[in-house]
């Protein structure tokens, strides 16, 4: 068969060349521009290879935000994936409660981020906030502004708080797909409630629990309104994630060169990341 | 293996029913021999899948009682009335291999490895599952993953009852007749209770020793596949069952006797004093054109294959009659002629003489 050959085509691929270019592809190459050349100001540019990425990566500050950026990550995925996951399998599935519940938990998505972070600024707070006092006065020796632990306790529990109806609701669609006929096979065949999980609710879940894990990862990794506002990064340099490490380098010390080596890098590692995850989520798949 | 009873058995899904449509299952006594192949037939919203869970647990009937070989097991669950059953679509559990799935019931009530090979091995010889045991489920085309939900069924070696919900509903054409085919030898090699429901009369006839036809949440008639083709108990099941369906025309009695249009039909049942409405009823296997009989119009006349079927205008009635190839079809003065002893009345749409028992 001959397919007809018509370069008219291409014409009508061009808005949305323009569109990308514009919107990704140029501004990503000024990132790339800035990367590998030095400045002392003045528009005077120098080039410098890959000058900025090595010293980057030798850098014990960016190992260390690096570091703290994936204990972060690692560990509110630890705790949201699975909590999700629970009270999705909690909330009901039929009746005038569903309603109820999938309002309450779309909720906390739907607060702007930087309200978030003023929120639960406040609430922490030892002296006057609900959280804080509460603690104190039971005896703990609470005070996120000056405690490592304390910070890190407080910087987490918002974020669970935030994001795992996120997950929550994903799983609960994931769930309620899942037709009654398995249910009442699973009961024939005598499965016990953690062989239903196993067997049956998990790997039907399991497409909807990938896109929950990307989602939270790309997002927690990009995290950067709610630290910032919560704790500024403090106390110290403790809870100075990557992106706000980097908006230090980039608008605080205007250091162009190391800031856009160092937004590549960190755009690189969560595209590595989520490409892998997600390839071997799919290869697991077609098996 | 049981024998199954039904007790004065009736559901309704609300609360407080009143109305007879608040009933999706009315009253229904019935006895299935041990060992049985039963269809249960009718039309969607007919009660047959409520009837297919309260026999095997899923639902809790609201009145009446469920026996197996005389012992009540109402109120037990479904793990423990020991049947299987075969969704309208296949469930498996997509992350085991085939062989795990055959397993999987075997190994939640723990049973050991050794017999849990045996068995498993056994099974699938008999479902034609053995080159593919090692598979995953999930790779499976639809009738495999049928024959997987099967063979789960057929794995514990105490099953009371097989029950089937429509399960060749998403098996392509030429899969069907095969795995009906399997089906019915499976049925004669175990000997174990079988219950089938379906809404194709196709599937009920050729499965069923007795087939229990269905319509508004009532039992119609229970019968061999014979019996419904000759001798329906309710213009439901000639209607239903039959391609077309029994002709029904309306009648008048006069002195026990059928008349249509004036004229007298001879029937196989008498009607003494009929209360309601009353009916002929008669297949068009048993109708042919004669030289005397009830005047009638051919409209229209199909080409079946191996006969032909003729439909006429009996003054405003559809008659539909089967004829075999060649026989002589008149283009005017047309007259119906009916065999007396397939010709019956019926009242308020039930066999006269033979009451509302079943």
């Amino acid at each position: 068969m001959n397919k007809p050959v018509n370069q008219k085509a291409w014409f009508f691929v061009l808005p949305v060349l323009v569109l990308v270019a514009f919107n990704a592809i140029i501004p990503l190459m000024t990132v790339v521009n800035y990367s590998l050349q030095e400045t002392f100001g003045s528009n005077v540019f120098l080039w410098s290879g890959l000058m900025w990425f090595e010293e980057l990566l030798r850098s014990s500050r960016f190992q260390d935000s690096l570091g703290r950026q994936l204990f972060f990550t690692f560990t509110i995925l630890v705790i949201e994936i699975p909590l999700g996951v629970i009270i999705a399998l909690a909330m009901p599935k039929k009746g005038p409660w569903v309603s109820v519940c999938l309002v309450l938990m779309a909720l906390p998505l739907l607060i702007p981020w930087n309200v978030v972070g003023a929120m639960w600024n406040i609430f922490a707070l030892p002296e006057i906030g609900l959280l804080g006092k509460t603690l104190n006065s039971l005896g703990f020796d609470y005070n996120y502004t000056r405690q490592t632990g304390n910070a890190w306790f407080t910087l987490i529990a918002m974020d669970v708080w935030h994001w795992t109806s996120l997950v929550v609701l994903l799983s609960y669609a994931g769930l309620v797909s899942i037709p009654d006929a398995y249910y009442q096979a699973a009961r024939i065949d005598g499965a016990k409630s953690w062989a239903i999980f196993r067997y049956i609710q998990l790997p039907k879940m399991k497409r909807v629990l990938t896109i929950a894990i990307l989602l939270r990862f790309m997002d927690s990794f990009n995290i950067y309104t709610e630290p910032l506002v919560l704790t500024g990064g403090g106390p110290g340099n403790s809870t100075t994630l990557l992106s706000i490490d980097l908006a230090k380098k980039a608008l605080g010390e205007f250091d162009l060169g190391p800031a856009a080596a160092m937004s590549l890098i960190y755009f690189l590692i969560i595209l590595l990341v989520s490409w892998v995850f997600y390839t071997l989520m799919m290869r697991n798949e077609e098996q | 293996m049981a024998k199954i009873t039904l007790s004065n058995l009736r559901h309704s899904y609300m609360p407080d029913p009143k109305n007879p449509e608040d009933w999706a299952l009315k009253q229904l006594d019935v006895d299935w021999e041990d060992g049985g192949a039963y269809a249960l037939l009718g039309p969607s919203g007919c009660g047959k899948t409520t009837l297919l869970n309260i026999i095997s647990g899923l639902l809790t009937p609201s009145h009446g009682k469920v026996l197996f070989d005389g012992k009540d097991v109402t109120a037990l669950p479904p793990d423990q009335r020991h049947i299987a059953q075969v969704f309208q679509f296949p469930v498996v559990y997509d992350t085991m291999t085939v062989y795990d799935n055959l397993a999987f019931p075997l190994r939640n009530r723990g049973v050991n490895e050794r017999e849990v090979d045996i068995r498993v091995r056994e099974i699938a010889e008999m479902t034609d599952l053995t080159p593919m045991l090692q598979n995953r489920a999930s790779g499976l085309t639809a009738d495999g993953k049928q024959k997987i939900s099967l063979g789960r069924g057929l794995v514990r070696e105490n099953v009371n009852a097989i029950l089937f919900d429509e399960p060749l509903t998403v098996i392509d054409p030429h899969l069907k007749f095969l795995l009906r085919a399997k089906l019915k030898e499976l049925h004669q090699r175990i000997n174990n209770t079988m219950i089938y429901v379906t809404h194709d009369q196709t599937e009920a006839l050729t499965f069923a020793d007795q087939v229990v036809v269905m319509n508004m949440g009532e039992v119609v008639q229970i019968g061999t596949p014979i019996e419904l083709f000759e001798k329906p108990k309710h213009t439901f099941v000639g209607h239903f069952i039959g391609s077309p369906g029994m002709n029904v025309i309306p009648c008048e009695i006069e002195n026990g006797v059928a008349m249509i249009g004036g004229r007298k039909i001879k029937t196989a049942n008498k009607v003494d004093k009929p209360k309601g409405k009353t009916e002929i009823g008669i297949r068009p296997e048993f109708i042919n054109f004669a030289a005397k009989g009830i005047a009638t119009k051919v409209v229209k006349v199909t080409d079946a294959g191996r006969f032909d079927i003729v439909q006429t205008n009996c003054e405003g009635q559809r008659v539909n009659l089967i004829l075999a190839k060649g026989a002589g079809i008149p283009s005017e003065n047309a007259k119906l002629a009916f065999d007396p002893a397939n010709t019956r009345i019926y009242v308020d749409g039930w066999l006269s003489g033979e009451g509302q028992q079943i």
